[in-house]
C-alpha cells in the first residue's frame, strides 16, 4: 500500500479514517507524509523507525531520530504561484556588478567576459542552487528552530546513533557535528559499509544513520545549513539537557560551474573547445582528474527508446553528462572535510548474486527555470505516457539532469539499487541525488505489480517531474 | 469584446481537470505596474506602464498599457490586448490589438509581437502593428537589470517606435518616430515594491517631430509594485 491519490488510491477525505495493512519486510529509518496537494509543506510528515528482528551489526547506546524540515509562515499555493509570477523571487544570493568587476580585477577583461559567455547566452543563473531559500523558510530539527534547539542527550564516550530523515519540502541539508566523526551505518533505511565522515548531503527524502562518539563533556552542534547557504537548523549533543551549542558560520554561497552544467572538462585542455546549445567555444580550463567510472559507462544494456522532447520545457542539455559519484556536489567541493559521496557508499551485504539488468530506459531531468516548468525527457506528468515495467524484470534506469539543479528521484513501490563503483556492494535506496549536469544509474527488480507514482521529491518541481509507473 | 475575451479564455483550455491530485499548472496571474513615476519638468508630467496577464505556462492573455498624464488630463495612452503563447524556451508570440488614444483622436491597430528574454538577459519584445489607415508600425523595447546589491537594483531600457505613414492626429509620423532612453535605480524593500528614482531621454524624429517636437531630458521619481 502506498499512498498517491490518483495513482495507487482515492486519497483521504476530511474526517474519514484509512487503515493501512502491510506487511514490515524491512527495518531502518524512514518517515511517512502526505502526497496531496501542497501538504507535506504544512507539516504533515513524521519519522517512522521499525525495529530489527536480529540485532543490528553495530553497537550504540542512545538512538534520536533527527528529523529535518523547511517551515514557511507562507501557503505552499502562494509559494508555488510566486515561483510561477518570478522564478528568481526567493533567489537573494544572485550575481551583482560587484561581482562581476571582481572577476574583471581576477582575470582581466576579456577573460573575465568570456567566462560568463555561455551563462548570459543561455540565460543559466550560477547562483541558481535552491528555487526556495531562507528568505520564507525556517529550517527546523525535530520541528524545534535554531534558537529553541533540539536536544540530544548524552554521557560522554556513550555511542549515538542519529537517524536523519530529510522531510523538508525543497531543502537539500549540508550535515556535519563539528568536533565529531560520524560513523555512516545506514542509508535510506539499510546497512551500508560503515564509513566515517565530517559531513553529508542529505537529499529531500533520504534518510542517512550515523553513529557518534562525543569524547567531551560538552554541547555538540547539530548543524545542517541549507544548500544555498541562506539559514539552517541546529540542534545540540548536550551532556546535561541545559548546555546548547553555537552554530558554526555558515559555508560560503555556492556558485555553480562548467561541470554543473555537464561539460566534459577533461576535454578542455587539448584546446579543443565544447559546443554548447548557442554554439560558442568554451574557455579552456585544467584537466581533470582521470574518469573513475569507465566501467559503468561500458555496460550495455537493450535500451527501451523512450519519448523525448526538446522544446520551450527545456532551457539546457548535459552535453557530456558523466557519473560524478565522488563528487560531493556543488558547495562542498574541496572544502577541507571529509565529505560522504555516493561513491563512499557501499551496501553492507554482498549483491553479487543480485541478476544483471534485462534492458534499460534513460530518462533525461529537464526544466525551464525561467518560466518554472519541470519534466521528464521535456514532457511533463500531464502530457505524459504511463513509463510501462514489466512484472518480474530486472531493469537499470538512467537518469541524465539536464537542469542546473539537484533532482533527489524516489521511486515508489521498489527499491533503487544504486550503482557507485562495485556491482557486488550495490546500495539499496529509495531516492537518489541526480546531480546538475550529471548521469547516475541504478537497477531495479520489478517485484510489485500494479501503479507507481515517480517523482521528483522537491515538492514545487514534483508536479511536472513525475511519471506514473504501469507494472504489469 | 466580451465574446473575444471568452472564446479566448475557452482556447486557452481554463478549467482543465486535475491530474493526480497535484496542479503543475495552475491559472495565475500578476499585474505589475513597471513605471508609475512623475517627471521633474515644468508640468509634472505623470507616467504609467504596467501590464497584467493571466493564464497557464505557455498560454496567457496579457493586457499592456503605458501613458502620460498631466495633473488636469490625459495627455496619451497605448493599451494592448493579446493572446500570448510560448514558443520557445525564452520566447513568446502574441497576438491580439492595440488601442492609441491622445488628447484629439484615438485608433486601433491590430498586432503580433514577439516577447521574452534574450541572450545576454536583455528582456525584449518586438510589436508589429497596422491600423485601417493601412500604417505598420514597430515598436521596440528593451531592458536590463543590473543588480548592485540584490535589492538596489539599475534598469537601462531602450525604446524605439517606427512607422510607414504620417498621422498627424496621432502625433507620428513616418520613419523613426521616436527613441526613449531610461535609467532607473530602484531599491526592493520587498521584490513587490519598490521605490525608484531615474532619468529620461527622450527625442521625436523626421515628420513626428514636427507634429510634436520633443528633445528632453528629465529626472524622475516613482514607484514599482506588482503582485
Amino acid at each position: 500500500m502506498d499512498g498517491v491519490p490518483g495513482i495507487t488510491f482515492d486519497g483521504i477525505d476530511p474526517g474519514e479514517t484509512f487503515t493501512y495493512t502491510f506487511k514490515v519486510r524491512q527495518h531502518g529509518t524512514y518517515w511517512y507524509h502526505s502526497h496531496s496537494g501542497f501538504q507535506e509543506q504544512t507539516g504533515v510528515y513524521g519519522a517512522i523507525v521499525i525495529k530489527p528482528k536480529r540485532k543490528e551489526p553495530f553497537r550504540f547506546d542512545r538512538d534520536y531520530v533527527v528529523l529535518l524540515s523547511d517551515w514557511s509562515d507562507e501557503k505552499p499555493n502562494t509559494i508555488y504561484k510566486k515561483l510561477k509570477q518570478m522564478s528568481d523571487y526567493y533567489n537573494f544570493s544572485q550575481r551583482t556588478v560587484g561581482t562581476f568587476i571582481d572577476e574583471v580585477k581576477k582575470k582581466g577583461l576579456s577573460t573575465a567576459f568570456n567566462d560568463r559567455k555561455m551563462w548570459n547566452q543561455m540565460r543559466m543563473n550560477d547562483g541558481d542552487i535552491s528555487d526556495v531559500t531562507g528568505y520564507t523558510y525556517t529550517y527546523l530539527m525535530n520541528g524545534e528552530n535554531p534558537t529553541t534547539q533540539f536536544k540530544a542527550l548524552f554521557r560522554k564516550g556513550q555511542k549515538i546513533r542519529l537517524r536523519f530523515v530529510n522531510a523538508a519540502a525543497m531543502t537539500f541539508f549540508d550535515v556535519r557535528i563539528p568536533g565529531l566523526k560520524m560513523t555512516v551505518v545506514a542509508a535510506d533505511g539499510n546497512h551500508v559499509k560503515p564509513v566515517s565522515v565530517d559531513e553529508f548531503r542529505i537529499g529531500v527524502a533520504e534518510t542517512y544513520d550515523v553513529i557518534v562518539q562525543p569524547r567531551s563533556n560538552k554541547a555538540y552542534a547539530l548543524f545542517a545549513q541549507s544548500i544555498e547557504r541562506s539559514g539552517y537548523a541546529l540542534g545540540s549533543l548536550t551532556p546535561d539537557g541545559h548546555t546548547l551549542a553555537k552554530a558554526p558560520s555558515m559555508d560560503s554561497v555556492p556558485k555553480l560551474t562548467m561541470v554543473d552544467m555537464g561539460m566534459d572538462m577533461s576535454s578542455m585542455g587539448h584546446g579543443g573547445g565544447m559546443k554548447c546549445s548557442s554554439g560558442m567555444k568554451m574557455p579552456n580550463k585544467k584537466a581533470m582528474k582521470k574518469y573513475k567510472f569507465k566501467a559503468m559507462e561500458d555496460q550495455k544494456y537493450p535500451i527501451t527508446k523512450l519519448p523525448m522532447k526538446r522544446g520551450l520545457h527545456t532551457t539546457m542539455m548535459a552535453m557530456s553528462p558523466k557519473y560524478r559519484l565522488d563528487d560531493p556536489g556543488v558547495g562542498l567541493r574541496n572544502n577541507g572535510r571529509k565529505v560522504l559521496t555516493y561513491a563512499d557508499l557501499k551496501n553492507r551485504y554482498s549483491t553479487r548474486k543480485h541478476r544483471k539488468p534485462d534492458r534499460e530506459i534513460v530518462l533525461h531531468l529537464t526544466g525551464n527555470m525561467e518560466r518554472y516548468m519541470w519534466s521528464i525527457n521535456g514532457i511533463k506528468y500531464a502530457d505524459a505516457k504511463p513509463l510501462q515495467f514489466h512484472y518480474g524484470e530486472r531493469l537499470r534506469i538512467t537518469f541524465i539532469n539536464d537542469t542546473m539543479m539537484n533532482h533527489p528521484m524516489h521511486l515508489h513501490g521498489m527499491w533503487s539499487d544504486l550503482e557507485t563503483g562495485d556491482d557486488n556492494r550495490l546500495v539499496r535506496k529509495h531516492t537518489v541525488i541526480v546531480q546538475p549536469g550529471s548521469k547516475i544509474s541504478y537497477r531495479v527488480t520489478v517485484d510489485a505489480k500494479g501503479a507507481w507514482a515517480y517523482h521528483c521529491h522537491l515538492l514545487y518541481h514534483m508536479a511536472g517531474m513525475f511519471r506514473k509507473v504501469v507494472v504489469t | 469584446m466580451r465574446k473575444l475575451l471568452l472564446s479566448m479564455l475557452l482556447s486557452m483550455g481554463f478549467g482543465q481537470a486535475l491530474y493526480a491530485d497535484m496542479e503543475d499548472d495552475p491559472l495565475t496571474t500578476m499585474f505589475l505596474m513597471d513605471r508609475f513615476e512623475v517627471l521633474n519638468n515644468a508640468e509634472n508630467i505623470r507616467v504609467w506602464e504596467g501590464s497584467f496577464w493571466i493564464g497557464y505556462d505557455i498560454d496567457k492573455l496579457y493586457l499592456y498599457s503605458e501613458g502620460e498624464a498631466t495633473t488636469d488630463e490625459l495627455e496619451s495612452s497605448q493599451n494592448e490586448l493579446v493572446y500570448s503563447r510560448a514558443i520557445a524556451a525564452f520566447w513568446d508570440a502574441q497576438i491580439g490589438l492595440a488601442y492609441d488614444k491622445n488628447t484629439d483622436a484615438s485608433k486601433t491597430w491590430a498586432e503580433v509581437a514577439i516577447s521574452g528574454l534574450a541572450p545576454y538577459y536583455f528582456e525584449s519584445r518586438a510589436a508589429l502593428l497596422v491600423n485601417g489607415d493601412g500604417n505598420v508600425g514597430l515598436r521596440l523595447d528593451t531592458e536590463y537589470e543590473a543588480l548592485f546589491t540584490q535589492k538596489l537594483i539599475l534598469t537601462p531600457s531602450l525604446e524605439a517606435d517606427f512607422y510607414t505613414k504620417d498621422d498627424a492626429k496621432l502625433s507620428i509620423g513616418s520613419g523613426l518616430s521616436n527613441i526613449e532612453a531610461g535609467l532607473r535605480l530602484r531599491y526592493e524593500i520587498r521584490r513587490e515594491f519598490a521605490p525608484y528614482i531615474g532619468v529620461t531621454w527622450e527625442k521625436t524624429f523626421g515628420n513626428t517631430r514636427d507634429y510634436n517636437p520633443v528633445d528632453e531630458t528629465n529626472f524622475l521619481l516613482g514607484l514599482r509594485f506588482w503582485f
